[in-house]
């Protein structure tokens, strides 16, 4: 370089040359690898997010917690005998011992004692009599690396308590109903009611949508009207839910409650009578997923090949034939996809629930569209809003449920999806 | 469609041919066209529908002799229990928290667009959207439950426990920021692979390094898209609801500080509508008015990042 630019030539310099050209290159490339450095750095952090979310989780649904029974199982040995040997009749007794008598009479008439199982009355003494009581938690990690620690902390502050290592969630965590205590609750019915608020909405929106979906893009003519629904579609997309929770309010509720409650079909839930339903809930889901599957619907369906529905009008089919026949049979995979996308909106959506009137407690399971309704991120929501540790533990078990249950929608999907793609080859 | 059938009628062969082929009125087939078009209505219905009640209820709001439109815009009090609804302490609070969000989501947001559209590899990427497409899958509540029990804390070690409360806007902003960094992430990067091929060469072939074709042509190539995610993820800030109903704090305050409690209009919402409302009393009106305001915030936002999208896309061939 230094050779071609003659000092004497009278030469414009429009490029650095020589060494400044080398260092400035230098700068240059230095500059690149930095700015690189801080691009990858910010990918990482949305790795990083997701690691420190699931590690939060993980780390308040497992660790120690400190039991104190109310009966130590060693005091109700009979003549040596342990508690886990005792007969039945044996195990009777201990319970009539301890308990009062209306509570004997109330589970007498829930199932007589004569024909409960051994194990079942062993469950009761278990729950009635030694009734075991948790009394402070600690997180994964602590309970890791900290064993001393606690132990020491147990010994000082919770005399008589026990230290036990605890699965936040467990067996009994699924089956078991709302309860005051957190020893004892569980998400048998969030899970339910989301299971029938979910259900009932794709019921009413997948046909709906789809609908919409095929009148958008196989008759709609481009006219101001059509152009305008379009619109519409996409930007209500983007209303926050917590409107659509509004709406579902002052229609469903309030507006439609003679139907929403059942009263017209005589089929109303005597501890409510109003509107705050199951069915209610899962109108306004309804409504707010609806945008999504129209959307995603209509992306399947204009993938259909034109030569496809051509094919179908050329032997004599109708515009009908040829859409019911042809286009959605190989649009369905997307339409399924984009179908089991909104429906884990739907699983996961709290905000409008909320408004519509989810129920605080109950501990009843719902028995149909008009019962009243909870839902799992409800009772996480509800959950995490109690200013108690443990409750913190059991909405993070419910929300490993949650999210085993939203995984398990998208694998399906994926399956469904893979299974009927390579039938339509085959065929 | 309608040309198909004028086609098959222009060449009518025969006279007996013709009556077969005459298009004939299908009952069945319009009652379906009925009904697909009932479904597509029923949008526009959903939009009418919010308007109106939003509106009437409003209006109730705002007829009763409690309140005025003045005071309601113009004072910094909201205390419905002594009838005081002034509504820039919510307003203020949803300020805060998306502006928190933004100054997680954005710089993330963009350099994670860049680095996946530009340099990352294909193995990469198709390593990395998975992640990004669970944290767009994560229900809202758990990343509400992240925020009350990982970021809060994290904070209070940091900033010590007597400056950061239990609840406050800026740990609900932060978790809102990573709720729409991958909203921003995924419509950043697409708009940045929309860019064409050939301007990168061109580029390229002058000499400029990487960093300065992502930089100087590719960004400014791809504004109208970017934009558009930035303000979609605004608008999606704005009306994020339980991460604030969770982390932020219950209680309407006035304050600029954001690791003080403050209650957002949506938290608001949600909290009072979440106890034992009665119908037509001001409490539940005065939901609606604040809904009004929300709607109306997060419509104006979605018009706008439409807008952008036509006004200042450029057209390549």
């Amino acid at each position: 370089m230094n050779t071609l630019s003659a000092p004497s030539a009278p030469t414009v310099r429009y490029l650095p040359e020589g060494d400044s050209f080398r260092s400035h290159m230098a700068a240059r490339h230095k500059k690149g690898t930095l700015w690189l450095t801080i691009f990858q750095a910010a990918t990482l952090v949305s790795i990083l997010a997701l690691t420190a979310l699931l590690y939060n989780i993980i780390n308040q649904s497992f660790g120690w917690v400190a039991v104190r029974n109310q009966v130590e199982p060693e005091a109700l040995a009979i003549e040596g005998t342990p508690l886990e040997e005792l007969s039945k009749e044996q195990l009777i007794t201990i319970l009539e011992a301890y308990i009062s008598k209306g509570v004997m009479r109330r589970l007498e008439s829930e199932k007589p004692f004569s024909v409960r199982s051994r194990e079942d009355v062993y469950q009761l003494v278990e729950e009635r009599v030694i009734n075991p009581e948790i009394l402070r938690s600690w997180p994964l990690a602590d309970s890791l690396l900290r064993r001393s620690a606690i132990h020491q902390e147990v010994v000082e502050t919770f005399p008589g308590a026990r230290l036990q290592f605890r699965a936040w969630i467990n067996p009994q965590f699924l089956r078991a109903p709302q309860s005051a205590n957190p020893a004892k609750a569980g998400v048998r019915t969030a899970m339910l009611g989301s299971l029938w608020i979910v259900g009932l909405t794709i019921l009413v929106a997948f046909p709906v949508g789809v609908g919409a979906a095929i009148y958008l893009e196989e008759y709609a003519a481009d006219n101001p009207l059509n152009r305008l629904i379009q619109t519409n579609i996409n930007n209500l997309a983007g209303v926050p839910s917590i409107i659509y929770g509004m709406l579902g309010l002052a229609i469903f509720v309030r507006g439609l409650e003679p139907v929403t409650s059942g009263a017209i079909f005589g089929l109303s839930d005597p501890t409510t009578a109003n509107g705050r339903t199951v069915i209610s809930a899962s109108l306004t889901l309804a409504l707010l997923i609806l945008p999504l599957i129209i959307i995603n619907a209509q992306e399947a369906i204009r993938a259909v090949p034109r030569s496809l529905r051509e094919a179908s009008y050329a032997v004599g089919a109708t515009h009908w034939q040829t859409i019911w026949h042809h286009v959605l049979p190989s649009a369905l995979p997307g339409i399924l996809t984009g179908t089991i996308f909104a429906m884990s909106r739907a699983m996961g959506e709290t905000a409008p629930l909320v408004v519509v009137g989810a129920s605080t407690f109950i501990a009843h399971d719902p028995t149909g569209p008009f019962s009243k309704f909870t839902s799992l991120p409800i009772q996480i929501y509800q959950w995490t809003a109690r200013p108690q540790d443990l409750f913190r533990n059991l909405a993070a078990a419910a929300i490993i449920v949650l999210l085993v249950l939203l995984l398990a929608f998208n694998a399906v999907a994926i399956i469904l999806r893979n299974r009927y793609r390579s039938k339509r080859r085959e065929g | 469609m309608n040309t198909r059938y004028a086609l098959i009628r222009g060449q009518r062969p025969s006279s007996s041919a013709q009556a077969a082929l005459q298009r004939k009125p299908r009952w069945h087939e319009m009652a379906i066209q009925g009904f697909l078009f009932f479904c597509g209505a029923l949008s526009i219905l959903t939009t009418a529908g919010i308007v109106l009640i939003l509106g009437r209820e409003s209006w109730l709001f705002f007829r009763s002799p409690e309140v005025s439109l003045r005071e309601f815009l113009g004072t910094t009090k909201w205390q419905p229990s002594i009838g005081q609804f002034g509504i820039w302490p919510l307003v203020n609070a949803t300020m805060m928290t998306t502006f928190f969000a933004l100054l997680v989501a954005l710089p993330l947001g963009l350099c994670t667009a860049i680095y996946l559209s530009e340099y990352a590899s294909e193995r990469v990427r198709s390593s990395l959207k998975p992640v990004l497409e669970l944290l767009a899958g994560i229900p809202t509540v758990v990343y509400g439950y992240f925020a009350l029990t990982f970021v809060t804390p994290l904070l209070r070690g940091i900033l010590g426990r007597d400056v950061v409360e239990i609840y406050n806007t800026a740990s609900a902003g932060i978790v809102i920021g990573i709720l729409i960094l991958p909203l921003i992430t995924s419509m950043a990067e697409d708009a940045l692979n929309a860019v064409p091929r050939s301007l990168r060469e061109a580029s390229y072939a002058l000499g400029a390094t990487r960093l300065e074709t992502a930089a100087t042509i590719v960004l400014p190539a791809a504004t109208s898209g970017v934009a558009a995610a930035i303000i979609l993820a605004i608008s999606r800030a704005v009306g994020e609801t339980m991460i604030v109903a969770i982390a932020a704090g219950a209680g309407p305050a006035f304050t600029f500080n954001p690791f003080k409690a403050a209650e957002t209009m949506t938290g608001h919402i949600v909290r009072i509508s979440g106890g034992d409302l009665s119908y037509d009393s001001m409490d539940y009106n005065s939901l609606f008015a604040i809904g009004l305001v929300l709607f109306l915030i997060t419509f104006a936002l979605n018009i706008v990042s439409r807008w952008f999208v036509q006004r200042f896309r450029e057209v390549y061939e």
